[in-house]
């Protein structure tokens, strides 16, 4: 099957999960992987090292800055002349709006936020978490070309192949938008948490040390974000050995303790790590619904009841204040750091 | 303003959901307001506030969808539309976006158009740009910040990256992400006034439009398979020892 795979990047930064969609895409027939931008050739010749048959190149000054409408018709032009049968896209903030008005222009639909792919015949049937992965579908697009985007690192990563190259393909960009872009904003860096294969998250509990005295001075809200803040450090000891990206609870996030861009869960970040450590974390269930496709779950928690556990390989019931800081000294010790 | 909310409505988060029988159930959990339309309403409310004008609570749904609508009402909205036609149960979103488009053309003179992030029971957070798209309307979708000044509007949309500053004309679609701020608390006068309202019912012939064909099928609704773990818990003498063992256990699974 001809299968287009769309290169996701910010200046030049691919997002990881466009070459698992490669890998994909493979599974499924030959793959052109399309990338879009400006003065990205260098990134066009990467996708033929991920494995890609053969890259459409739109490289164009206009193209600089990510703009729905433009990205957009430049790719539905292209898939209106060369008509393939599925167009992949990793499961990106920018992937899920292109694809969605892909969709329009062909008169086609999308399969959204796939963890599996399989092939029937001519048609992808495609297996998605809905109900933030309290059930799972198989669905099917019944024209074409069938759109999916796919969840990152629910596909593996081909390895690169730095002995394959070939020559991308010029194609034209449709310039034409609403938008733009004055500029951007960075927020706090640090591991991303959705490409982390390890995560440390912190919940409600990290403020929980009666032990500590607070500075003199602070108000009862104070002294609790003061508290928190002195069990996140913890956190981020034991993120930093692993080189972990840090995480939280919606209780934590509500508190105060950790901006927003760390919560884990139904109204934060779905991730899916190899490692997730949840500390002084209950396991709601909008938690779980962001972390419970993580292949192996650890948890501490001083309530043995906690519902964390049930979906935990292995567990401590104990304070975290001790635990976490002997836990990072014996991985330091361990990985020779 | 001429300002347009689109909500759905959808089971509590909180709900256990299941497949029994081949069918989707949620047991006795209410059907509430999709949680990212709360966002939604208020950033409608407060672009009303700011500029003056009207909020409409748009949804496509059954009988039941006025509870969600009555939310919107109660936190502020001025009125409502329920879309209800038996020819729209099970729509995919480019569907959804369809009605929803031709819903926000019928009612015309529309500046703004707010929807929720994603529903969170088909998660697919695709509904806003594809309405934009078909609308010819600039999708400014993902917005933690949102600046009118005349017919121009500015957001700050959350990428991955960090923000987007983007600049465009109205009218537009927006989503809205949580960075916007917390969504208000209906009012007891709200709950009152929602209580009473009239919400008035459009059918597709009402849009002047046949029932969109669905182009996504989902045969299959399945329970994810159960994990299959036992936690075994580590435990007995000091923080160090216990620290050890879960060390040594965590590095033997050959995951880091
Ligand atoms: C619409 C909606 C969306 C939501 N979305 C999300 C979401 O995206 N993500 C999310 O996380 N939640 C979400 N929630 C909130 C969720 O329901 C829970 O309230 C939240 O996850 C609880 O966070 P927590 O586990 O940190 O806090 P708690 O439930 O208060 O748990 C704290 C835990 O810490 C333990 N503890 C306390 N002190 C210590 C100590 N010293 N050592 C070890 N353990 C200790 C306690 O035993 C307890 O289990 C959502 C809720 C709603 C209604
Ligand atoms: N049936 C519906 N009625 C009204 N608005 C809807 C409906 N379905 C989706 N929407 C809007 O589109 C957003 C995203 O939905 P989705 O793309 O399905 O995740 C929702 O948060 C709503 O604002």
């Amino acid at each position: 099957m001809k299968t287009w795979v769309y290169v996701d990047h910010f200046k030049g930064q691919v997002l990881p999960a466009s070459w698992e969609a490669i890998g994909a895409g493979k599974t499924l027939g030959t793959v052109t992987a399309l990338v879009f931008g400006s003065g990205v050739e260098a990134l066009a010749k990467t996708a033929f090292t991920y494995g890609a048959d053969e890259v459409f190149l739109a490289d164009d000054p206009a193209l600089a800055d990510y703009r729905s409408e433009a990205y957009a018709s430049t790719l539905s032009s292209l898939a209106a002349e060369h008509k393939p049968d599925a167009i992949l896209f990793p499961t990106t903030t920018r992937c899920r709006e292109m694809a969605g008005m892909v969709a329009m222009d062909l008169k086609t639909g999308v399969m959204v936020d796939v963890t599996a792919l399989e092939l029937q015949g001519d048609r992808i049937v495609a297996t998605r978490p809905i109900y933030a992965g309290k059930l799972l579908t198989k669905e099917t697009c019944s024209a074409s070309p069938q759109i999916a985007t796919l969840r990152g690192r629910a596909f593996p990563k081909p390895a690169a192949d730095t002995g394959k190259s070939g020559t991308p393909t010029k194609v034209a960009a449709k310039v034409e938008a609403l938008t733009n872009v004055e500029g951007y904003a960075t927020t706090e860096g640090g591991v991303s948490l959705i490409d982390a294969g390890v995560i440390v998250s912190g919940g409600r509990g990290v403020s929980n040390n009666p032990t500590l005295t607070p500075p003199g001075g602070l108000d009862e809200k104070q002294t609790e974000i003061w508290r928190a803040q002195q069990g996140f450090a913890l956190v981020k000891d034991l993120a930093a050995v692993l080189g972990a990206a840090v995480g939280a609870s919606r209780a934590a996030v509500d508190a105060g303790y950790v901006p927003y861009m760390h919560q884990v869960g139904q109204t934060g970040k779905v991730v899916s790590p190899d490692l997730y450590i949840a500390c002084g974390i209950s396991g709601a269930i909008q938690h779980l619904a962001g972390m419970r496709t993580s292949k192996m779950i650890v948890a501490i928690n001083k309530d043995a009841e906690a519902p964390i556990f049930k979906v935990a390989r292995y567990g401590v019931v104990g304070d975290l204040y001790q635990i976490i800081p002997a836990l990072t000294a014996a991985f330091k010790s361990k990985l020779g750091k | 303003m001429k300002i347009i909310v689109c909500i759905k409505q959808v089971p509590d988060s909180a709900a256990k959901v299941v497949v029994e029988g081949g069918k989707v159930s949620w047991g006795d959990a209410p059907l509430v307001i999709n949680p990212w339309d709360e966002y939604a309403v208020e950033a409608a409310l407060q672009q009303k506030e700011a500029l003056g004008g009207t909020v409409t609570a748009i949804s496509i749904g059954g009988e039941s969808a006025k509870e969600a609508i009555k939310h919107a009402l109660a936190m502020g909205a001025d009125d409502a539309i329920l879309i209800s036609d038996p020819a729209l149960a099970n729509l995919d979103t480019q569907a959804a976006a369809q009605v929803l488009a031709a819903a926000i053309r019928k009612a015309g003179g529309v500046d703004m158009a707010f929807f929720g992030r994603q529903a969170i029971d088909g998660d697919s957070g695709i509904t806003p740009s594809q309405t934009a798209r078909l609308l010819g309307w600039p999708a400014l979708t993902l917005s933690a910040v949102i600046k009118v000044d005349g017919g121009n509007v500015r957001v700050e949309r959350a990428i991955e990256e960090g923000r987007q500053i983007v600049t465009a004309k109205l009218p537009a679609v927006f989503s809205l992400v949580k960075d916007f701020g917390e969504p208000r608390y209906p009012s007891f006068m709200g709950i009152r006034k929602a209580s009473r309202a009239e919400i008035p019912a459009w059918s597709l012939g009402d849009l002047g439009m046949v029932a969109p064909a669905t182009v996504i099928s989902w045969p299959e609704v399945m329970n994810p398979p159960s994990r299959e773990v036992t936690c075994e818990v580590i435990g007995g003498g000091s923080p160090q020892e216990i620290a050890e063992k879960l060390a040594d256990k965590i590095l033997a699974e050959k995951i880091l």
